[in-house]
């Protein structure tokens, strides 16, 4: 079953996400991936011609897991709880090698004794490859209508 | 004797600020009427508005407004709420219309503002004055190229004079384009969960960039940028009126108006010399140096930060408490520019700046912890007394921030 596969995918990524293991989740990456979290009042805004709020590609989406890993992201030092709920997961098109998928998603954080929720949508592109499927795109659409009161989104959605 | 907000000893070459101005909710209160209702707020760019109808509904300075281009093409706000009950006349944050009616007893107002509609109009008596029920206005708009203001002060001076010496440094980012400058669509809606004034401060201090942003200049030298990127020479700037900048050189990430960087594709450098060409042909040798050698911030009193840096960045904020503060941000680009030139400005303004870059949200955290720290009462003063002495204060120094300061303390202390 394709959504079966899909969904242990994704629920395995979140914990990896969760647990902070960026270095294995950055294996889960293509070369040419792409991380976007459009502007709230732009969310079907092409990235190249409106401002998003993180339009990462492949090099910058590695820096940016690394830096959280490391000693200077002050804003994830220490480092955030999270978890992710991953919902109504619902595969728009595949074939044998690309498969595009969108799922709900609820990811919570906790520091500094303040709670914040980030609700919205994911799409992504996922391809088959020899070690397994891979994500080439990578969008998380908020729902939320800015970021208040969160402020900042310094965790990987 | 009351403790000063702030102890500005010229000789001795100290300046320290009082932590209450950043805790007590009565300083906030005394704020709003001091300050946000006596000075120009920044509410909107002419851009927004392109066509006649366009509007954009927003709170500013605590009010909720709309800011419409009407069907005769003239820019105007109106402070939204029905001059019937007071419903808001305006419920979407952007569009096009050319009336706006109410949703409860279904006034209707053009987009001039004039009282259009009335349901059973023949109900009411000859006292009935359309004129003086037409949709209401700030004291003072005013426009300065393209930067749309608003003042709750009737007396406040022109616009431009206000600016004082930030005008010029307006000029120097409206310039940078022959076809004018936009807001790109996309907007940064955030906060920071600290006073509105650390926010202000920090956007003018480069004392801090080495320590906060470690690992955004690691990003950028590990993507081929200068590694001098730090040791840049610069100064602090007080533009009067509490207006602030800081100014620096070189550029190492870049300026998208006529500076190549390491992070703009190879492609760009010949675009990037044919429009440095032509900037000195508009404005002169010197004037185009500082057009494209140097990175500015820049603060117009009290509470709009524009930032023509690695891209320009359009920042307005409003306190909603001491500890709470609102922010809005718009990029600001060549209306005319290319499709690649506008993807690299986009591409290099998410690479720091905004609630997801690797700059601001460092920030953000560093400036909440500061407000949670002032829990210690104990310790009372900030200290702001960097480069004090010195004959010429640089961009790392603390001059523009006093600037700010002086100015914030002339108006809360007036009359005393």
């Amino acid at each position: 079953m394709l959504r079966h596969e899909i969904e242990d995918f994704l629920f395995a990524e979140a914990a990896l996400l969760d647990d902070w293991r960026l270095d294995d989740w950055l294996a889960l990456l293509t070369d040419d991936v792409t991380y976007v979290v459009p502007a709230t009042d732009a969310r079907d805004a092409d990235p190249s011609t409106a401002l998003s709020i993180i339009s990462d590609d492949a090099k910058r989406l590695r820096a940016r897991a690394e830096q959280l890993l490391g000693k200077h992201a002050w804003a994830e030092n220490p480092p955030s709880r999270t978890r992710r709920l991953i919902t109504n997961v619902r595969i728009r098109r595949a074939d044998t090698t690309t498969i595009e998928v969108t799922a709900n998603f609820a990811v919570y954080r906790f520091r500094g004794d303040v709670a914040e929720t980030f609700v919205g949508r994911y799409e992504y592109t996922l391809v088959r490859r020899a070690d397994g499927l891979k994500i080439q795109v990578r969008k998380a659409i908020l729902d939320l209508e800015a970021l208040r009161p969160h402020g900042k989104l310094s965790i990987i959605l | 004797m009351k403790t000063p907000f702030i102890i500005d000893d010229r000789e001795l070459g100290s300046f320290k600020v009082n932590r209450r101005v950043f805790t007590d909710p009565e300083i906030l209160r005394q704020e709003r009427v001091k300050i946000f209702d006596r000075t120009w707020i920044y509410a909107a760019h002419e851009s927004e508005l392109k066509a006649p109808g366009a509007f954009c509904a927003r709170t500013v300075a605590g009010r909720p407004v709309i800011v419409v281009r009407g069907d005769d093409g003239k820019v105007r706000v109106f402070l939204n709420t029905c001059t019937h009950r007071g419903v808001p006349v305006c419920r979407t944050a952007s569009g096009a219309a050319h009336t706006f009616r109410c949703p409860y007893h279904g006034w209707t107002f053009s987009n001039q503002g004039r009282l259009i509609g009335l349901p059973q109009a023949d109900a009411y008596s000859d006292a009935l004055n359309r004129d003086d029920l037409a949709l209401a206005s700030p004291p003072r708009v005013e426009i300065y190229r393209g930067f749309i203001f608003i003042s709750f002060n009737p007396d406040i001076e022109p616009l431009v004079e206000y600016l004082k010496d930030a005008k010029d440094y307006l000029d120097l980012v409206c310039d940078q384009s022959e076809g004018g400058m936009e807001v790109i669509a996309g907007t940064h809606f955030y906060c920071t969960r600290a006073n509105w004034k650390l926010v202000i401060e920090n956007n003018i201090d480069l004392y801090h960039v080495a320590t906060v942003h470690k690992r955004y200049f690691d990003y950028s030298i590990s993507a081929g940028g200068d590694s001098n990127t730090l040791r840049r020479s610069g100064r602090g700037i007080d533009l009067h009126n509490g207006h602030a900048a800081v100014e620096s050189t070189p550029p190492a990430g870049g300026r998208m108006v006529a500076y190549w960087g390491p992070p703009f594709p190879e492609s760009m450098r010949s675009d990037i010399e044919l429009r440095r060409r032509r900037i000195e042909e508009r404005f002169g040798r010197e004037r185009a140096d500082q057009m494209t050698q140097y990175n500015r911030n820049l603060v117009l009193f009290p509470n709009l930060i524009i930032n023509d840096a690695i891209s320009v960045v359009i920042r307005s904020s409003f306190p909603i408490s001491e500890d709470y503060v609102e922010i809005t941000a718009w990029a600001l680009a060549g209306a005319d520019e290319s499709a690649e030139d506008r993807r690299t400005r986009i591409d290099s303004f998410l690479t720091f700046l905004g609630p997801g870059g690797f700059g601001t949200p460092d920030d953000t955290e560093l400036l909440e912890s500061c407000q949670r720290a002032f829990a210690n009462k104990e310790v009372a003063w900030s200290d702001i007394s960097k480069g004090a002495k010195r004959e010429h204060p640089r961009h790392d120094d603390e001059l523009q921030i006093r600037a700010f300061w002086r100015r914030w303390n002339e108006l809360m202390t007036v009359g005393e």
